[in-house]
């Protein structure tokens, strides 16, 4: 509280702008537009379904993400095989689904399985190169290639969706106005449940995430791990479990993001690349290695996609990387990332 | 004498190479493998192994051999590719590309090789043959304005008279759409909003909410994995309306992938260059061919679009070559020459091409339909034969419209609302 007496005083025009933003904005969401404004910027369930949507998204994009900052967070390693095993995990997930059709149980299986194939890179590949950024990167695009081929080899070209249960099939309505109808009864938002769900999902899994690492004793060995590494290992801690750990994590994350990737767009060769591309966009816009930096790179990215789809679909592609090119030129340690 | 011993040395190794390379004819296959239309791209090269294996390798006396470069959908990268084929793997005809931009692409770099021949693979762009097209640059596939012909006078005689657009957005989008929107406009059909959307988006939810509730039926004018995530949020989304598929929409690609989504699809009108259950002899013997030439896991239950694209134009090359005796010494002039006058028999029909080097043909309006298995397939329902690439106008008429664009045909122009 004191923070923001401090930011008030300090900088009353500011945070008076930042104030009327975010006034403005809520006002946009919950009150019923006016025809003036509809005139200007289309119907309101298009702007509204526009944000929801850049919102789940953005949470799709924190989960791939999440894992690859705290890896590189902790390691110095940029795993540039990650986004294979969100294309594994999905693969992986959409046979769980397929073959016992209990979408939730793919999420446990597919967490163990590719968080197994995490600890297994992270013991037999990346524990013999620690420090040498430029083998990592080289053997893990080389590492990603092949996982890119055993893929095709086993799964085909098609595309998969992973199918999504009944109960989370269809929309729902939400609590936000859309329009009034003539007669005077309101119209509210349908939106898919299952986006929701993932939402939801996404925010759970952050806000656990922040909980170990903040609260936890594990949470504080890795946050020692991320401030130094050398001095933590010096004073006695087995600093290759806590990196075993991470990583499966980091990987395991990356696995259940491809079954909810799955669920609400498609798998199929190929996904893996645009994967991590997203991710490295998210993570460099939030902050390498900050996990609040990658839900707010995230959520920034998500929303620039998709209301760049809906308003401007031409540029809705350079958006994003107008986005990462403007955070680099300014603040080249990401929204939220500490100066090192 | 040392050296003329040398010197002849160095003849005697070169001369073998020389007769070697004059024996073989190298094709370099442009297809896209990444992206959008990965699924397609493989089938595409599918069919080329198919029409080579049909003659053994062999075409004009000589052996065929292949190499195949891989591109991503964007003109960028078919050309670097073009290149690398030309230069480096010194290629003598390339066969491709898959997407329409990338057409557009080669005719521009086809100009720059004229003693080689570029014959594409199944990009469907109207400017490829239309705008300045190259006088090397060949096409035995109709264009995917001339797809679009049928499906527009269809749904308006099924009462739809009301319609929204999806389309994606380039050139093939533009091409495509212009297709079914002539029809459906001069039969009095309304367009009433048309959305554009980047090849190869992967959430359209925003799309979703911004189509019209008041209309007949929408569009879809998307192909590979844009069309299964489209019809997959669509379906998440509670979208109920009809829909209309633009001619790579309900493509095998599309109807054998994995999971739901497709079952959107089920009822749906599209239109283009085959119906898979064509009842013509030559039709059923290609596709009992295709079956048997590769195993049910790694092929599509039936050819694509994108496959057929390049089996056809592959034909067009082998009988071409046949024509010439694989005579490409003369800067491939013969060989040209044996293309432009053409009339190759394909699983189609005969085909052969007009003074842009354009081919003409049939299309056909196709129903998606459930089998009894749960598997979808394409009925047909109609079809129109002798399209011609100004559509039955003539070139001046065409012309007029405009190039395909998110705004042209101009609806009420034609007759529409």
């Amino acid at each position: 509280m004191s923070t923001l007496h401090n930011l008030s005083t300090r900088h009353p025009v500011g945070t008076i702008v930042i104030l009327a933003l975010v006034v403005g904005f809520a006002w946009l969401i919950f009150a019923p537009w006016p025809p003036g404004l509809e005139q200007v910027m289309g119907r309101k369930r298009v702007f509204l379904n526009a944000i929801f949507s850049g919102v789940t998204l953005g949470a799709l994009y924190f989960l791939v993400a999440s894992g690859f900052t705290l890896v590189f967070g902790l390691m110095r390693n940029v795993n540039l095989a990650h986004g294979s095993l969100y294309l594994l995990g999905g693969y992986i997930g959409y046979g769980v689904v397929d073959a016992t059709g209990y979408w939730l149980l793919a999420f446990p299986v597919v967490f163990v399985v590719v968080g197994a194939v995490g600890l297994l890179l992270q013991h037999q590949v990346f524990r013999r190169m620690e420090g040498e950024e430029l083998r990592q990167t080289l053997v893990t695009i080389g590492i990603s290639i092949v996982l890119a081929d055993l893929m095709l080899w086993y799964w085909g070209g098609q595309s998969y969706q992973v199918l999504s249960p009944q109960w989370l099939s269809g929309p729902i309505t939400l609590p936000f106005v859309t329009g009034v109808r003539p007669n005077g009864q309101a119209v509210y938002l349908s939106y898919p449940l299952v986006r929701i769900a993932i939402l939801f999902a996404a925010i759970v899994i952050g806000l656990a995430m922040w909980f170990v690492l903040n609260r936890s004793k594990l949470g504080m060995l890795i946050r020692a791990g991320v401030d130094d590494r050398d001095i933590l290992a010096a004073s006695g801690v087995r600093i290759q479990y806590v990196f075993l750990a991470v990583f499966a994590f980091g990987a395991g994350l990356a696995g259940i993001a491809g079954i909810i990737g799955g669920t609400f767009q498609s798998l199929s060769p190929g996904e893996d690349t645009r994967f991590l591309l997203a991710s490295l966009v998210v993570v460099i816009v939030g902050g390498m290695g900050s996990i609040p930096g990658a839900a707010l790179g995230a959520v920034i990215i998500g929303l620039a996609e998709q209301i760049g789809l809906v308003y401007a679909p031409t540029y809705s592609v350079v958006f994003t990387f107008l986005i990462m090119a403007v955070v680099l030129a300014f603040r080249p340690q990401g929204l939220l990332g500490g100066r090192r | 004498m040392k050296r003329l011993i040398g010197a002849a040395t160095a003849l005697a190794l070169m001369l073998p190479g020389a007769a070697v390379a004059q024996d073989t004819i190298k094709i370099g296959i442009l297809v896209a493998t990444e992206g959008a239309f990965a699924a397609g791209g493989a089938d595409g090269i599918r069919n080329v192994e198919l029409a080579l294996k049909q003659v053994g390798n062999m075409a004009g006396g000589k052996k065929i051999e292949t190499v195949v470069a891989p591109t991503d959908t964007t003109p960028a990268t078919a050309t670097r590719m073009a290149r690398k084929l030309i230069e480096q793997d010194k290629v003598d005809i390339i066969l491709g590309p898959l997407s329409g931009s990338e057409g557009i692409a080669m005719r521009d770099y086809a100009k720059t090789i004229p003693d080689k021949t570029v014959i594409n693979g199944i990009s469907g762009a109207l400017e490829t043959t239309w705008v300045d097209p190259a006088p090397n640059f060949f096409r035995f596939n109709l264009d995917g304005a001339q797809w679009g012909s049928g499906l527009g006078e269809y749904v308006v005689k099924k009462g739809w008279k009301k319609v929204a657009s999806v389309s994606a957005d380039y050139s093939f989008g533009y091409t495509n759409f212009l297709g079914f929107a002539v029809g459906f406009c001069k039969a009095g059909g309304e367009l009433v909003e048309r959305l554009w959307v980047p090849l190869g988006s992967s959430d359209y939810a925003g799309v979703i909410a911004k189509l019209p509730d008041d209309v007949d039926a929408i569009y879809l004018g998307m192909g590979g994995t844009d069309s299964i995530n489209f019809l997959n949020q669509y379906q998440q989304a509670g979208g109920k309306a009809k829909l209309i598929g633009g001619s790579i929409m309900a493509d095998p690609t599309v109807l054998s992938s994995k999971g739901k989504a497709k079952d959107a699809l089920i009822g749906t009108p599209t239109s283009g260059w085959l119906a898979n259950d064509n009842p013509a002899p030559e039709w059923q013997a290609y596709i009992k061919a295709y079956q048997e030439a590769f195993p049910a896991d790694k092929r599509l239950p039936s050819p694509s679009l994108f496959g057929v694209g390049y089996h056809v134009n592959a034909l067009a090359m082998i009988a071409a070559l046949n024509e010439v005796k694989g005579d490409l010494s003369d800067g491939h002039k013969k060989f040209h020459a044996a293309l432009s006058k053409l009339k190759v028999k394909t699983p189609l029909g005969e085909i052969s091409l007009n003074e842009n080097r354009q081919a003409s043909g049939s299309v056909f309006v196709t129903e998606v339909s459930a089998n009894a298995d749960g598997t979808l397939s394409n009925k047909m329902v109609g079809r129109v034969d002798n399209v011609t690439q100004t559509l039955g106008m003539t070139a001046d008429q065409f012309r007029a419209m405009g190039l395909p664009s998110r705004t042209t045909p101009d609806c009420k122009a034609l007759g529409g609302k």
